[in-house]
């Protein structure tokens, strides 16, 4: 049995520019609930939090999305993404009360330990806590192994990989899920970008290497070129032989009712996109480099590979500003 | 000159390198370096010639001379054990932990107002770095609201920082609005593993409440505020200079350590060392009777 994590209501909303309202909330997640899918994550894309000058002001509070969210679901959990530096713990407290039961406290691949606050108040709490490891192909299987182990100490309930960038190939994929397994008793899930067209690809490879979670958004509504598009997962899951226990047609025909319409852009590899996965930025970036080079009269392709060289991680997205005035403004020295 | 005697709790990366700046000072002299244990940073500062004990605060507290005390501790330590026994002795407490039992102190904003306080907090590294440009951006245009974002290298983030990061977050949003005197602020915090390391940088967004001020008047009051700062931090400077758009103002800092004992990519923890130490020789001078420095 593989569980489907529907992301669209995060994930998608940096597609959306955390623009979603009371009614879409109500109507995809409700859509999921019928469909069966097990777990709904509803935040910014920067997670509870997360609405600010440097990633985008939410329209709507994320509070009150939760708590409409939480109104129309009946047996899918409401799950919320946390990334600690960003929002509190009294952000999950509040969110637990709008009706989130589970949270996902995602850091940088190497930096599991600021998560163990968090980790260790939602299990207080009494949510389902999941490990979330950001940015997995900044390193080895190995290193990505002891990190998850951290996150399982601190009592996750199953270790999330994500390949933030898109970066991944499917063998990168495989190597670290299988690392992360032997390390490991609980369960291990994979989040997928398709900035290189990998997304399907690469949640298929983590299957097989032993996931037992997998991410997904309806239409692939998401950062960068979007996620893993959950009703081609469903149907693609069926055919290999997975039960993920998802209505197939249920998803399409809510992929096209409720997501289709009020997307901004097509979810396609456009060149932002694919540099993503190329120079391996978190996705998050992309709309915020677009408008950087647009005020500085750059190419977006030169910000990306700049923002890749210099390693920048998830929940940097001011220092696009950063990049761009100083490839608009080259100083003599020290940058 | 006389110097006034200090105490500094704690001997570990932040009490070491509190210790070589104190050694520097015209106004501080090291009266004591007190530990729990027989640790690294006790023997370093015995090599160094500075009287060392591992009877933690009950030592500083014992030591007669000693006027001020640096605790660089824990928050729970600080409000449990630290605060109270050099109050009890009359000692003044500059802390570094995110106890925040007294007032927070941003040196170049609101020392003048501090002198007379027993117990001053130094809110967090980011706040130091942030909170005098908020406040800087506040007294030329107002701020409805400010936002930060702090960067700092994985390598300088110790323990205590990741075990809470909710109290780095906390601290500093509350400090943008009472020191900085934004009406709302938030803060962020993000750690880099990149090798070799980044510099500390903190960007800084302010919502004005009058952008007919314009910005090159929000520009002077910034930079004689980076010129203030770099009295006490010669290595703070503006990455990125602040820029307009509409009512929004956006500027990035960069803060490289003195390399007094931690590395120089550390500004994190040179600043708010720096800041402790700034304040302290404030209220040294005026115990030696002596103008401010």
């Amino acid at each position: 049995m593989i569980t489907l994590i529907d992301t669209t209501l995060r994930d998608g909303s940096h597609a959306l520019r955390h623009s979603y309202n009371i009614d879409q909330v109500k109507t995809i997640a409700g859509g999921l609930d019928s469909c069966g899918v097990k777990y709904i994550e509803i935040s910014h894309g920067d997670g509870i939090g997360g609405s600010s000058f440097t990633y985008g002001f939410s329209k709507t509070d994320v509070f009150d999305l939760i708590q409409a969210a939480s109104g129309v679901v009946k047996t899918s959990k409401l799950a919320v993404l946390l990334l600690p530096g960003i929002g509190t713990i009294e952000d999950l407290k509040e969110a637990k009360k709008r009706g989130a039961k589970a949270v996902r406290v995602a850091t940088h691949v190497t930096e599991a330990d600021v998560g163990a606050q968090h980790i260790a108040a939602a299990k207080d709490l009494g949510m389902f806590a999941v490990g979330f490891l950001m940015m997995t192909h900044m390193s080895p299987p190995e290193l990505v192994a002891e990190e998850a182990a951290k996150m399982e100490s601190y009592g996750s309930d199953y270790i999330n990989l994500a390949d933030s960038a898109g970066y991944l190939l499917p063998e990168g994929v495989t190597e670290r899920v299988k690392a992360v397994k032997a390390a490991v008793k609980i369960p291990v899930g994979f989040h997928a970008h398709n900035n290189l067209g990998m997304a399907m690809a690469n949640s298929l490879a983590a299957v097989q290497a032993g996931a037992e979670y997998l991410d997904g958004t309806l239409r692939g509504l998401g950062a960068g070129a979007g996620n893993t598009q959950l009703e081609v997962l469903s149907g693609v899951l069926l055919r290999s032989g997975y039960e993920t226990g998802t209505d197939f047609y249920g998803l399409m025909d809510l992929a096209r009712d409720a997501v289709e319409p009020i997307m901004l852009r097509p979810q396609t590899i456009d060149n932002g996109s694919l540099m993503l996965g190329y120079a391996g930025v978190y996705s998050s970036f992309l709309l915020h480099v677009y408008n950087a080079a647009d005020k500085y009269g750059l190419e977006p392709r030169d910000i990306l590979v700049e923002l890749g060289r210099r390693k920048m991680v998830g929940g940097q997205e001011d220092m696009i500003i950063d990049v761009a005035y100083h490839l608009k403004n080259p100083a003599p020295a020290e940058i | 000159m006389d110097r006034v005697k200090v105490g500094i709790i704690g001997p570990g990366n932040i009490g070491s390198d509190l210790m070589y700046k104190v050694m520097r000072s015209k106004y501080l002299e090291m009266g004591i370096m007190a530990g729990i244990v027989e640790s690294e940073g006790i023997k370093r500062a015995r090599s160094m010639g500075v009287p060392v004990s591992t009877e933690g605060v009950k030592a500083v507290g014992a030591n007669k001379e000693i006027r001020i005390a640096f605790d660089a501790t824990s928050a729970s330590a600080h409000v449990r054990f630290n605060a109270p026994a050099l109050r009890s002795n009359g000692i003044i407490s500059i802390d570094l932990t995110p106890a925040a039992l007294g007032p927070y102190c941003v040196p170049s904003v609101n020392l003048n107002e501090l002198t007379e306080e027993q117990d001053i907090n130094m809110v967090t590294c980011g706040g130091q770095a942030t909170i005098p440009i908020v406040y800087a951006i506040k007294r030329a245009a107002g701020a409805a609201y400010a936002e930060i974002v702090a960067c700092i290298s994985s390598k300088s983030a110790g323990p205590g920082t990741r075990a809470n990061m909710d109290e780095f977050t906390e601290t500093t949003s509350s400090a943008i609005v009472k020191v900085g005197g934004a009406d709302k602020g938030k803060a962020i915090i993000i750690l880099n593993p990149a090798d070799p390391p980044l510099m500390m940088t903190n960007t800084i967004m302010v919502r004005v409440k009058d952008s007919s001020v314009g910005i090159d008047k929000i520009r002077e009051s910034i930079d004689d505020m980076v010129t203030n700062l770099r009295e006490y931090v010669p290595g703070y400077r503006l990455r990125v200079p602040p820029i307009m758009e509409g009512d929004k103002v956006t500027t990035i800092v960069q803060v490289e350590g003195q390399g007094d004992f931690l590395p120089k990519f550390s500004g994190n923890l040179d600043i708010i060392n720096s800041a402790a130490v700034a304040a302290a020789e404030r209220l040294a001078a005026k115990m030696l009777g002596v103008g401010a420095n």
